[in-house]
């Protein structure tokens, strides 16, 4: 009878990590391109706009935009210290550096919570009557800002469940040390999320 | 090709009457054989097709007469507003990986099934939501969408018709294509048989490789674009909206990025289809293998880079418009290589007209028309008279329907005792292609010539002068349904009382015809061994020289 | 091209240490801090430019070392390759629209 086996595998025997990794960047290269849309949109309009770029960037916060970097940094650095400590059994050490790194995305979604209620309080949000009087660089600075870092946030959200179930899979041994390719697919998830930070901070916070 | 015995065991059942898990109709639901999947695929994209066939024909109802002859201006937009939407997403862009990619892929490389086999039940599934979710906004208040299916801002902001629905429908389609293109590049990569080099696989793998990395790479644009647009319509953000700064032009740049290859999506497997007919009916190895495989790569690649050739009747630089222009030319080459090749294999083969190969012979006449109409399109000084008009409607048809569409038939023809088990009625198959083709012709032709008039696309009304053309037109689509409809009935009606087809009927060469018809569940019961390439027929060759 | 008979585990053996893992994060903030400090500099054009090369540095330091890019088969990187260029050739040709307008 046709089964796959527990990590999904196809039957023909063996488990073959190296192809679920392919997958995996598959997948990452589609979230790529998705933000990239995105980042082509920022190129124009900024290239359009570029004085009322400047001015909009005013009212960001350079300072919580770096302290933001670097807790996606360092929860980069967790998740992937997380593989290496399970690759050597280390069940307790890996599940620990696994909540870090949620701890740590929560901490960046909280920041973010703080950033756009600020911008909410000042009257700085789609259709807002401040924004719309504006001049159209700024109101479209605004918008993409809105959409690439609330999209972003949406990725972090996903990317801290995925990472408590990979915990879950490790206190059920699901995940172990012969066996951490989802560990390994959870984390490159949670990279990319940082590689698009990584570019999205210089954009909207850096321009000076 | 010499393969190790593969040996289907004579008392094993085939897929059809496997055990699995579940039974019934959850066993097919909620199976993960590539197999039944490929024929769900299949099934629920044929109601789809169906529907979206009846929604042509009653657009060439209403364009019978200038003014009403049937329906009001608004449902005459929704009308070819769903057409396009259906036909695009639910039927030729999914249609043949879906389908084809699926029940042959694993079956051509030697393979038990596909890398990720739930990622593949899940396509499905996301395809019939996506489905369902378009159908849906049929019967919601404020009516169909009315956008075209391309839903340019600022219009699709505006309207008060249903464009989330179709948005969501679109998006989610989106995904299932992704996982689908996600799936075959990595069985491609690491479920061969042994043996099987990559310049030993069928040129239909090649194909569909090629397409899943469209898939991958230009399908996401298309996500963010619907997202950003549903985004503008809900909360304002001013992204593509002219009154906040937005950019129009912006949107069909980011539109098409994504569209264009997507029509490579739609061609790629079909030509690799025809490059796996005509060797067998041909009865000589394809002419230039490396160059179709290449060919292929190249397509995938151009057809990215030529997306403004949509745009240029819209203010863009002239700069741009030159550069579009230029690499739209370059895209012909490639395709040209696979058509010289293709005639090449037949000229002075030993020719057996089956009914596939009788379907191919179309595709070929059909795609050289529309591909060359193409490169008119291409052509800037053309493109300013006939952009927007019936020319356009024209030479899409003949690649996506007169091309893609008749390859999708070729395959069904070609692959179905595999599938089914069953032969169809060669004499009614042969009806089928004779009116589909004259149909298909009948009604298209023509519009090349409404649209060099000046006749208009999308449009309700129309001057008393194109009236003819369009009677022709029309009459062309109804001998077209006829041949679409004893198609279906002559297809649908073999699998009950048609003969039960051989292992091999066509004495093709590729993995898929080793195995019994229809194929047991887990396809071959030992992995083979591949020693040569996939269309060896130098034993005919042989034969035949000595005849002379 | 791997063949499907090579399906043994290819186990990544080759295990990054946890200090080249903080080495290397180290590296992440001191770009950070840099291309901050630039970026408060009036360096008219060149502060884009720099910001764009910077975050390329971190993007490939996390992919080679965090995300196992350097020690994987040849294929990921050619995958990642030809995904980045897509991309920038969306860009480009984007703006050949744009920038003569």
């Amino acid at each position: 009878m046709k089964t796959t086996t527990a990590n999904s595998q196809p039957v023909h025997g063996h488990r073959d990590d190296v192809g679920t990794k392919i997958g995996m960047w598959l997948f990452l290269f589609t979230e790529l391109i998705l933000f990239g849309g995105m980042f082509i949109l920022y190129a124009v309009y900024r290239f359009k706009h570029p004085e009322e770029f400047h001015l909009a960037a005013k009212e960001l916060d350079t300072f919580v935009g770096t302290v933001n970097t670097m807790i996606l940094l360092t929860s980069s650095l967790t998740v992937a210290m997380s593989i290496a400590a399970i690759g050597q059994g280390r069940k307790n050490l890996s599940m620990a550096l696994i909540g870090t790194t949620v701890l740590m995305a929560l901490a960046f979604l909280v920041n973010k919570y703080f950033e756009w209620g600020h911008k909410f309080e000042h009257g700085i949000y789609p259709r807002s009557p401040e924004l719309l009087a504006k001049p159209p660089g700024e109101i479209l600075y605004f918008g993409l800002y809105f959409v690439m870092t609330g999209l972003h946030a949406l990725h972090v959200l996903i990317g801290m469940a995925v990472l408590v179930i990979m915990m879950v899979f490790i206190k059920k041994g699901v995940i172990n040390r012969q066996s951490y390719v989802r560990l390994e697919a959870g984390g490159l998830y949670w990279h990319l999320v940082d590689i698009i930070w990584i570019f999205l901070f210089p954009l909207f916070y850096l321009i000076h | 090709m010499t393969t190790a015995d593969t040996g289907t065991l004579a008392a094993e059942p085939d897929f059809y009457h496997a055990q699995t898990k579940h039974k019934g109709i959850l066993g097919w639901i909620l199976s993960t054989d590539h197999k039944r999947i490929g024929i769900l695929y299949l099934l629920t994209m044929l109601v789809f097709f169906s529907i979206a066939v009846i929604l042509g024909l009653l657009m060439r109802l209403e364009m019978l007469t200038p003014g009403r002859t049937i329906v009001e201006p608004q449902t005459y937009n929704t009308f070819f507003t769903l057409h396009g939407v259906i036909m695009i997403f639910l039927f030729i862009i999914p249609g043949m990986p879906a389908v084809f990619g699926n029940f042959m892929l694993p079956l051509m490389i030697g393979a038990k099934d596909v890398f990720f086999p739930r990622l593949n039940l899940l396509s499905w599934w996301l395809f019939i939501a996506g489905g369902l979710l378009a159908l849906v906004s049929l019967f919601l208040p404020g009516g169909p969408a009315d956008t075209g299916w391309t839903f340019y801002v600022p219009y699709s902001i505006r309207t008060t018709s249903n464009v989330m629905p179709a948005l969501g429908a679109a998006f989610i389609l989106g995904f299932s294509s992704i996982l689908t293109g996600l799936n075959f590049i990595t069985t491609i990569h690491r479920m061969r048989a042994p043996g099987m080099t990559w310049f030993r696989m069928p040129l239909f793998t090649w194909a569909l490789y090629s397409t899943a990395w469209i898939q991958i790479l230009a399908t996401p644009i298309i996500g963010i674009t619907l997202i950003l647009v549903a985004l503008e319509r809900w909360f304002g953000v001013g992204i593509f909206d002219p009154a906040m700064g937005g950019d129009p032009v912006l949107y069909q740049h980011l539109f098409w990025i994504y569209s264009h290859p997507a029509v490579y999506i739609m061609i790629l497997p079909p030509m690799g289809v025809v490059s796996e007919i005509i060797p067998v009916f041909a009865r000589r190895t394809i002419f230039g293998y490396k160059f179709i495989a290449y060919s292929s790569l190249a397509i995938a690649f151009v057809g990215s880079l030529v997306w403004a050739h949509h745009m240029f009747t819209v203010g863009m630089s002239t700069t741009g418009m030159f550069v579009f222009s230029l690499l739209t030319f370059l895209v012909a080459i490639p395709s040209a290589i696979k058509v010289f090749n293709w005639i090449s294999t037949m000229y002075k083969g030993s020719i057996e007209l089956e009914v596939p190969l009788l379907f191919v012979l179309s595709f070929i006449m059909q795609f050289s028309i529309g591909g060359l109409t193409g490169l008119m399109l291409g052509a800037l000084a053309v493109n300013i008279h006939v952009q927007d008009t019936y020319f356009v409607v024209a030479h899409f048809h003949y690649v996506m329907f007169g091309g893609a569409g008749f390859g999708f038939f070729a395959a069904l023809h070609y692959w179905y005792p595999k599938m089914f088990g069953k032969m169809y009625k060669k004499s009614a198959a042969i009806l089928s292609w004779v009116l589909a083709t004259i149909g298909f012709n009948c009604l298209y032709f023509p519009m090349f010539f409404l649209g060099y008039l000046g006749m208009p696309r999308r449009y309700y009304d129309y001057l008393p002068q194109y009236q003819s053309i369009h009677i022709i037109a029309t009459v062309g689509s109804w001998i077209l349904a006829l041949g679409l409809l004893i198609m279906f009935i002559n297809l649908l009606t073999s699998l009950r009382r048609g003969p039960v087809a051989a292992v091999n009927p066509w004495g093709g060469e590729t993995l898929e015809w080793k195995v019994s018809s229809p194929p047991p569940l887990e396809n071959f019961h030992d992995i083979p061994v591949i020693t040569a390439g996939p269309y060896d027929y130098s034993k005919y060759e042989l034969h035949a020289a000595e005849m002379k | 091209m791997q063949l499907s008979e090579e399906h043994q585990q290819d186990v990544n053996h080759h295990r990054t240490s946890y200090g080249h893992y903080v080495l290397v994060w180290l590296g992440l903030l001191a770009f950070t801090g840099i291309t901050v400090t630039l970026s408060g500099m009036d360096l008219g054009r060149w502060v884009i430019i720099s910001t764009l090369a910077i975050a390329s540095i971190k993007s490939v330091l996390v992919a080679n070392v965090f995300m196992h890019l350097k020690s994987e088969d040849k294929v990921f990187t050619v995958f990642v390759l030809v995904a980045v260029a897509t991309l920038a050739i969306f860009i480009t040709l984007t703006f050949f629209d744009y920038a003569f307008k």
